[in-house]
């Protein structure tokens, strides 16, 4: 899950991170009340769950709080990356003298989380790691003993010859892993992190991905997730206990199983349709995540043909028949449906589909090229 | 025969009177496999089907029933500890079919069970089945065929439909493994293609990744480097959208890193057979066996 960087500042402050103070704001007016309290000179950021947004335009500076509410106007509504912006954060303008890079990620290679710095900061990590590898420090963290003192230490003296900054910076790194280990992260990032003129340390950025799967143990982290900023069916499709990711194809996909769902995919391509979503309902499917599922793909005003693709394992093919039945007597269909449909209990769920006008394929090739073409 | 389990596998279910440990432990005694025991705690002394002595602890079904191996079906917030336990008792092999074990337990979890000397295969994996001799975890048994192909892979029903697929086209397999689509895992593709290449029965192998990670190109490297035997590989996701995660936890393309592009290419460079589609594995196979 992504959470917002006025979110993220929140975690790192609670740990003791150096985060500036910093307002979020949904109405220009919030915007410069905001920006009045701070001083006047602020920072004002779209929040959105997408990168590039200050290429985007979505990040402004403002010198009174008049144009905050002007920028915050600009800023609020806009649309980055087909995601529309609905809140801004406000934070002070710092006096910055440079700017550095720390983050951690888990390294699936390595098996690891990893501590990155590097002096070459506010700019993307990425982009430094292909054109300066050597301006980035990497340290693997042992998950038995944790982030060692003195490792940290090595990364302070790594990024500042200043025994003052690197001091500082050392022990935000320690605040920086405990805060990540703690929201039950794959990613944190403090970028910039910024030493000011007069030689402070501070987080003046935040970035966490969580994991989803430790979310269950984190209620103060899934109150975090920010509903109005995702796609309205990926999220009933959440709520179905579904995993639904929505493209822009036309032929919509149901399957069982995310190997199989992603292959099926391919597949349309490969046969010359595209993909309208990626869907899956699981495995052991009740006849009610089929129903769910159904719904949601027939109302994509893009879907011209609905393919089903259902390996019966876990999953048995007569409770996908009985949803499939059930799901079209409630919907009114308006476009065709290919099912194909094998494995565990096969002969009676296509027995069920032809008893209700159904045919079932058996070959996973023939049902792809036949949604395709009936999408045309 | 096989790799990684066979005759003389002794099976621990972890989990056996859950709904799923339950079911599965049944298919697997129908398979073949000998289930010695099943674990659930505060069972203890209680039968699962009449045959299985139940026990508290996986030390117990080691030290009562000689378990040499355990499958794991226990909900997602127990599986970490689950697979501790299982690498305490001292079994050698943990199959962990859960699915959603956080990613910070699996940090801690893996270097636990390396040292050990136990194999952890999964979490979020369907397992691994020998043909005609045994089974552990949930992979269908009647869609197999006694063979000389080995098939590893990322996913669950995805493996089935190729195994069907060459099942189909009268090509059996050697044995079939699921190391699961986590970001975190135990057995990866080169530990899998090392015991194949060790494995004389098996001709040839059938790799199936997906998007995510870079575990598919570190094979490839260690196909070209260190195996005699024929490889044809597929990578699922080609048409997958950047940064979305597409129903396994691993399955994410991350900047730009863990594309199917990328793989494919390595596929190719390392000379592997590189499958469009499942159904150009069976053909691939058969060129190069």
């Amino acid at each position: 899950m992504n959470i917002h960087e006025y979110q993220a500042r929140q975690i790192l402050s609670d740990h003791g991170v150096p985060v500036p103070a910093g307002e979020v704001a949904r109405t220009p007016d919030e915007a410069a009340a905001a920006a009045e309290r701070l001083g006047g000179s602020v920072v004002v950021k779209a929040q959105v769950h997408a990168g590039g947004r200050g290429k985007a335009g979505g990040v402004k500076l403002a010198k009174t709080s008049d144009e905050a509410r002007e920028k915050a106007g600009e800023i609020l509504g806009m649309d980055i990356k087909g995601i529309t912006v609905r809140a801004v954060l406000v934070a002070p303008t710092e006096d910055i003298a440079s700017e550095a890079y720390v983050g951690i990620v888990m390294d699936r290679a390595k098996q690891a989380d990893t501590i990155m710095v590097s002096a070459e900061g506010g700019v993307d990590i990425e982009e430094v790691a292909a054109t300066m590898p050597d301006a980035i420090r990497k340290l693997a963290v042992d998950p038995r003993y944790g982030l060692l003192n003195h490792q940290a230490a090595g990364l302070g003296h790594f990024l500042y010859d200043d025994p003052k900054a690197a001091r500082q910076v050392s022990s935000i790194i320690v605040k920086l892993y405990q805060a990540y280990r703690a929201s039950g992260a794959t990613l944190a990032e403090i970028n910039p992190m910024i030493v000011t003129s007069d030689g402070e340390v501070k987080a003046i950025d935040a970035k966490m991905n969580i994991d989803d799967n430790a979310l269950f143990r984190m209620p103060e982290i899934e109150a975090f997730r920010d509903v109005e900023s995702e796609n309205p069916a990926e999220v009933r499709a959440r709520e179905a206990e579904l995993t639904y990711i929505q493209l822009d194809g036309n032929v919509g996909c149901c399957v069982n199983g995310a190997g199989l769902a992603m292959a099926t995919m391919d597949l349309v391509k490969y046969y010359g349709g595209d993909p309208a979503n990626f869907l899956d309902i699981g495995g052991s499917s009740n006849p009610d995540k089929v129903v769910a599922a159904l719904q949601l793909i027939s109302e994509d005003p893009n879907v011209k043909s609905i393919l089903f693709n259902i390996f019966g394992g876990i999953t048995r093919c007569d409770d996908v028949a009985n949803g499939i039945v059930e799901a079209t007597s409630r919907i009114d269909l308006q476009v065709p449906i290919t099912i194909r449909l094998t494995g565990t209990n096969e002969e009676l769920g296509v027995k069920i589909l032809a008893d209700n006008g159904f045919e079932a394929m058996v070959d996973m090739d023939e049902a792809v090229k036949t949604a395709v073409e009936r999408g045309q | 025969m096989g790799i990684f389990i066979g005759e003389n596998t002794k099976l621990v279910v972890q989990g056996i009177t859950g709904r799923d440990g339950s079911f599965h432990a049944q298919q697997m005694m129908d398979y073949g496999t000998q289930v010695v025991a099943g674990v659930t705690p505060g069972k203890g002394g209680q039968t699962f089907s009449d045959a299985v002595p139940i026990f508290n602890t996986v030390a117990d079904a080691v030290s009562e029933a000689g378990a040499n191996t355990s499958v794991i079906y226990v909900p997602a917030r127990f599986a970490a500890d689950a697979i501790f336990e299982a690498a305490d008792a001292g079994v050698s092999l943990i199959v962990c079919i859960t699915e959603g074990v956080p990613v910070g337990d699996m940090l801690r979890v893996l270097p636990y069970v390396r040292e050990k000397g136990a194999r952890l295969i999964g979490p979020n994996c369907p397992g691994l089945i020998v043909p005609g001799c045994c089974k552990v975890g949930i992979l269908p048994g009647q869609i197999v065929r006694e063979g000389s192909v080995g098939v590893v892979s990322r996913s669950g029903t995805l493996t089935y439909e190729v195994i069907f697929q060459l099942t189909r086209a009268g090509i059996g397999q050697s044995a079939c493994v699921g190391i699961g689509g986590d970001p975190l895992i135990g057995t990866n593709f080169v530990d899998c293609l090392a015991a194949f290449e060790e494995d004389p029965h098996t001709t040839a192998v059938a790799m199936l990744g997906e998007i995510g990670g870079t575990d598919e190109q570190t094979a490839a490297d260690y196909v070209a480097k260190h195996m005699s035997k024929p490889v044809v590989g597929f990578i699922a996701g080609q048409t997958a959208p950047p940064g979305r995660r597409m129903g396994h936890a691993g399955a994410i393309i991350s900047g730009s890193e863990g594309t199917a592009a990328e793989k494919m290419k390595a596929f190719e460079d390392h000379g592997i057979g590189v499958a469009k589609r499942p159904a150009d594995i069976v053909d691939l196979i058969l060129e190069r066996s």
